[in-house]
């Protein structure tokens, strides 16, 4: 039982891409408490360098990054070669109906709008993550 | 007997002497100083009678013999012209004075817009309806010499050579009288001259053989009254409708040929001869008919029957063995036909060349072709050319028709084909109405009607086959050439005249109706009617200055009244005068024509400035009626183009704002997608951590105090965030009220900087220069430093220096005071330069504790203030300039 819960907690390491500092302590204040370790990556250009680096079991990703927007980045990420199945969320500000179509047709996982309800985010975490160890 | 050689001789002197006569008038008036009787009405009047042809000079005795006293309508006909109608012709001259026309040809193509085209009509109408006249000419000298050659037995006389050698010798003295020289005027003093002398001898030539019959032959005028009423004369019957159509047909004629047009109009040195020729001329013809019945009627009881009446007036004398007489009166009868032959020739070869061959040749040669002496020649060629074809024609006419017909009847052809020149004349003198196309529509229709009811049936030979004549065209019996529409019984003459001249004038006035003349057309046939309302001597340009004047009325009408002054005040101070009029010189008038035919086209500008400059022959009222008339249609078509130009500056216009509009509507997307953006962004965070705050039990004292301060800091930079939304919403929809008052910048910027500084933790080392700062300003003062704090407030954000600094400059320049900030940082990037005073704009976001509103306002706020705020790109850090207006200029 103890090596199970731990061979699940190994399996939780998530990368978030975000630049609004109070939004990343938010997040990881609550994914660490689920026993996430979560790595925060604020600029959009090098966001698949670090993501190919952590090799994490989810991806937290903001749309309006500077640099490069979200958009560009999970279109880059999902021609990159293991890294199609990777769970990826998508957080952002801009709740458009177009922006979720788009963000869904480039590969996103799942699409939730800012400002999210804490507990949303912790059940789309487990969620995504959950599928990805029953895949 | 006087032999034919004789006769020949005799004629050959006799044209000598006219020759020398001729060449005598001519050289006198070139030299300038011709005697008194020579300018006088009396040859004039003479030059008239080239009416009285061959035909009236043997003619006449003929057609009494035939018809009675139907023959007095030839005469009737230009005397009730001469008495009734001179004032007309007094127009035509005056007309054709003012308009230096050189035929009736010139007259109607000049009175209808100078259409070549109608010129053309009206010279092949003319020749072909005088060609019967002249072989009538050519007839009768041959059948007089014929009379001659009967009785001399040792000449046998072919009559076809004779009258070739006629019509060749007719055609020699025709091209040595007509075309010796070229006159700018057409004016021929020397034919003239020859013209009366030769009508002096045919009068004395008939009174002398009617003098001879009457108190010779006869016993004096009672006995020869009696004798006349004994001969068929008596049994005489009047026809009114063909009186009264040939009373029409030759006072048609005697306006309309193209011979009596030249005597009497071209020819024509003083107008008031007119007013002599109207009572002398129709004595003339009243002397000329005054032996007419007597010799008819003598000769019918004289001579055997079925002798040729024409000729009554050769055959008497000839029978009572009076050789003298008989000479005088061949004499009599040759002036008759040379004069006419001479005239008409030269009258029909000025139209020839004038209207069909100099067209003709000078398109041939380009337009470069303008060697006069070259032109000269061409032009005497084609005249001489002209007359020997007219010559031809006239012979052939008279092989194929002529010889079985009587001289009257031929006379009468040719008369009814010429009167169809008539409505368009006289329409054209009369009625300003008439058009070009009209007249084109009334000569061709009468044209037509006359060569199909007249000429062809005439002619006969096989021309017009008998079926024509007697089932009409086509087998329609309505188109019979004698009976058009069924009218049957008329007289054909009648019959020919009526159907010819009614459609001819019904053509021509529908037409006229139907069709809008030119403006060419227009001024002509306002020149024409009008002709003596301006055109009088006395009533002529008094000086030059006054036709400076006159120009200039015009110009203004055509050129508006601000260009056309504009216009002769440089064209004047081209020529050295300030102030006043430029003197109307040839360079002048050529500018001003070119500067007026860009509004009225060529033709019109010059006919205008021609009208004016050249003398007298329009009105100025008539020129400013057309000028008006051009004002308007100018001004209508200006406000067409106006009103389109405006109409297409309008759809511009709503493009434009159209696409603006779409513009906006984007940009409104746009900003509401970045407001909802920059307002989600904070609540994001409030909401994750009162959540948080909320649903976590027991979570440590340090926790919780961090998670409450950052949602008091994200609830403050929210409603920061909606203070310069609102701010900017107020400066961008110019709804702020500005409090203008007078401060010192030293006061204003230290105010900033303090603020500046207090709102945050960051080090920043601010480097005042205060001897540039003792400036006074009238602004609204506290916007001002809102924007100064704002540009300090930025340094201490972004300036990335290890000890950030940033310098207050101030200076005045070009009545603008400038106040500079510059930081020790690395600056903005060039490529975001602009970019940073659009809202929602940061360069690096990271740092950023606004919402990237705050240059935007900045730059409203300067906007509004009368100034602006720019980067300045050439300095190495981050530099901006606040420019603003000084003082005096913003107290208003």
């Amino acid at each position: 039982m103890a090596l199970r819960e731990e061979f699940l907690h190994m399996g939780r390491h998530v990368v978030l891409i975000e630049d609004e500092p109070n939004i990343i302590e938010a997040i990881r204040f609550l994914l660490t408490r689920e026993g996430w370790t979560v790595e925060a990556h604020s600029d959009g250009q090098d966001a698949i360098a670090v993501i190919k680096a952590a090799k994490p079991d989810l991806v937290i990703l903001d749309l309006m990054l500077p640099g490069k927007s979200g958009m560009e980045i999970i279109k880059d990420l999902r021609e990159q070669e293991k890294m199609t199945q990777l769970p990826v969320l998508m957080l952002t500000a801009r709740g458009q109906a177009r922006d979720r179509e788009m963000a869904e047709k480039a590969g996103v996982s799942r699409f939730m709008t800012k400002p999210f309800s804490n507990t949303e985010v912790l059940a789309a975490v487990r969620d995504l993550h959950a599928q990805a160890n029953q895949a | 007997m006087a032999s034919l050689n004789v006769l020949v001789a005799v004629c050959l002197v006799y044209v000598a002497l006219l020759f020398i006569v001729a060449f005598a008038a001519d050289r006198k008036a070139s030299r300038g100083h011709r005697s008194a009787w020579l300018r006088s009405p009396l040859i004039y009047t003479l030059s008239l009678s080239i009416y009285c042809t061959a035909w009236t000079f043997y003619g006449a005795v003929g057609y009494a013999a035939r018809s009675g006293l139907e023959f007095i309508t030839i005469y009737l006909g230009p005397t009730l012209v001469m008495i009734g109608w001179w004032w007309g012709l007094r127009k035509l001259v005056r007309i054709g004075r003012s308009q230096r026309v050189t035929s009736i040809a010139d007259l109607i193509s000049a009175r209808y817009g100078k259409s070549n085209t109608l010129a053309i009509c009206v010279t092949i109408l003319a020749v072909i309806g005088v060609t019967p006249y002249i072989a009538l000419q050519l007839q009768s000298i041959t059948l007089s010499f014929a009379t001659f050659a009967e009785a001399d037995p040792a000449r046998q006389l072919y009559e076809t050579t004779t009258v070739f050698w006629v019509a060749a010798g007719l055609a020699v003295f025709a091209i040595l009288f007509g075309t010796r020289n070229l006159n700018a005027n057409e004016r021929h003093h020397g034919v003239v001259t020859a013209v009366a002398l030769e009508a002096v001898v045919k009068l004395v030539a008939l009174l002398a053989v009617g003098i001879f019959v009457v108190w010779g032959l006869s016993d004096g005028i009672g006995e020869t009254m009696a004798r006349v009423d004994a001969s068929q004369i008596g049994q005489w019957q009047m026809q009114g409708d063909r009186w009264a159509t040939i009373t029409f047909l030759s006072a048609a004629a005697f306006v309309c040929l193209p011979r009596m047009f030249q005597v009497m109009v071209v020819e024509n040195e003083d107008e008031r001869h007119l007013r002599v020729a109207a009572w002398a001329f129709p004595l003339y013809l009243l002397l000329m008919s005054l032996f007419v019945v007597p010799i008819a009627a003598i000769g019918l009881e004289l001579l055997p029957v079925g002798a040729n009446p024409d000729l009554f007036v050769l055959t008497i004398p000839l029978s009572q063995g009076r050789d003298g007489l008989a000479m005088l009166s061949f004499l009599g009868g040759f002036s008759s036909a040379t004069s006419m032959v001479i005239v008409a020739a030269m009258a029909l070869s000025t139209m020839v060349s004038n209207h069909i061959v100099m067209p003709i040749w000078l398109r041939m040669q380009g337009h470069g072709a303008s060697v006069s002496g070259d032109v000269r020649n061409v032009v005497l060629l084609a005249r001489r050319v002209s007359i020997a074809v007219i010559m031809a024609l006239g012979y052939f006419y008279y092989r194929l028709a002529g010889q079985d017909a009587a001289l009257a009847s031929i006379g009468l052809i040719s008369f009814a084909g010429i009167a169809q020149i008539l409505p368009a004349l006289v329409g054209g003198l009369f009625w300003r109405g008439a058009t070009r196309t009209g007249a084109l529509a009334g000569l061709s229709l009468g044209f037509l009607i006359w060569l199909y009811t007249m000429l062809l049936p005439a002619l006969g030979g096989g021309l017009l086959p008998d079926a024509v004549l007697t089932d009409g065209l086509f087998g329609f019996s309505w188109l019979r050439p004698q009976a058009l529409f069924g009218i049957e019984g008329l007289d054909p003459i009648v019959h020919a005249v009526m159907w010819s001249m009614a459609l001819n004038a019904a053509a021509f006035c529908t037409v006229s109706l139907a069709t809008f003349p030119n403006p060419l057309e227009r001024l002509q046939g306002a020149q024409f009617v009008n002709v003596f309302d301006h055109s009088a001597g006395p009533r002529g340009w008094t000086g030059l200055v006054a036709q400076s004047e006159d120009l200039m009325v015009m110009s203004q009408r055509i050129l508006g009244a601000g260009e056309a002054q504009d216009f002769f005040q440089s064209e004047a101070i081209r020529q050295g005068s300030h102030g006043g009029l430029p003197e109307p010189t040839p360079a002048f008038l050529e500018r001003l024509e070119r500067e007026l035919s860009g509004s009225v086209g060529a033709a019109a500008a010059h006919a205008m400035v021609g009208q004016i400059a050249g003398g007298s022959s329009v009105s100025v009222e008539d020129l400013l009626a057309v000028a008006d008339e051009t004002a308007q249609m100018l001004e209508y078509s200006g406000q067409l183009e106006v009103q389109s130009k405006e109409l297409s500056r309008t759809a511009k216009k709503l493009r434009e704002t159209n696409e603006k509009l779409t513009q906006i509507s984007q940009q409104k997307d746009a900003f509401l997608s970045q407001v909802s953006h920059e307002l989600r962004t904070p609540m994001t965070s409030i909401r994750a951590f009162s959540e948080i705050l909320r649903d976590t039990e027991g979570g440590s004292e340090e926790d919780t105090v961090r998670h409450a301060s950052i949602i008091h800091d994200e609830a403050l930079r929210l409603t920061r965030l909606l203070n310069d939304l609102l701010d900017l919403s107020v400066l961008e929809s110019g709804q702020v009220s500005l409090n203008m008052t007078v401060g010192s910048l030293g006061e204003v910027l230290d105010h900033a900087v303090s603020t500046a500084l207090a709102g945050s933790d960051k080090p920043l080392n601010v480097i005042r220069h205060p001897s540039t700062e003792v400036v006074r300003i009238s602004s609204d003062l506290d916007r001002l430093s809102q924007v100064f704090i704002n540009l300090i407030a930025n340094a201490q954000k972004y300036c990335d220096a290890e000890n950030p600094e940033i310098s207050i400059v101030a200076s005045t320049r070009y009545g603008r005071l400038r106040i500079d900030f510059l930081d020790n940082g690395s600056g903005i990037p060039r490529a975001s330069q602009q970019l940073i005073f659009e809202k929602f704009s940061r360069v690096s976001p990271e740092k950023a504790g606004g919402a990237g509103l705050g240059l935007a306002i900045c730059r409203e706020i300067m906007l509004r203030l009368g100034g602006d705020v720019r980067y300045l790109s050439g300095h190495p850090g981050g530099a901006f300039r606040v420019s603003l207006p000084l003082a005096p200029d913003l107290v208003t």
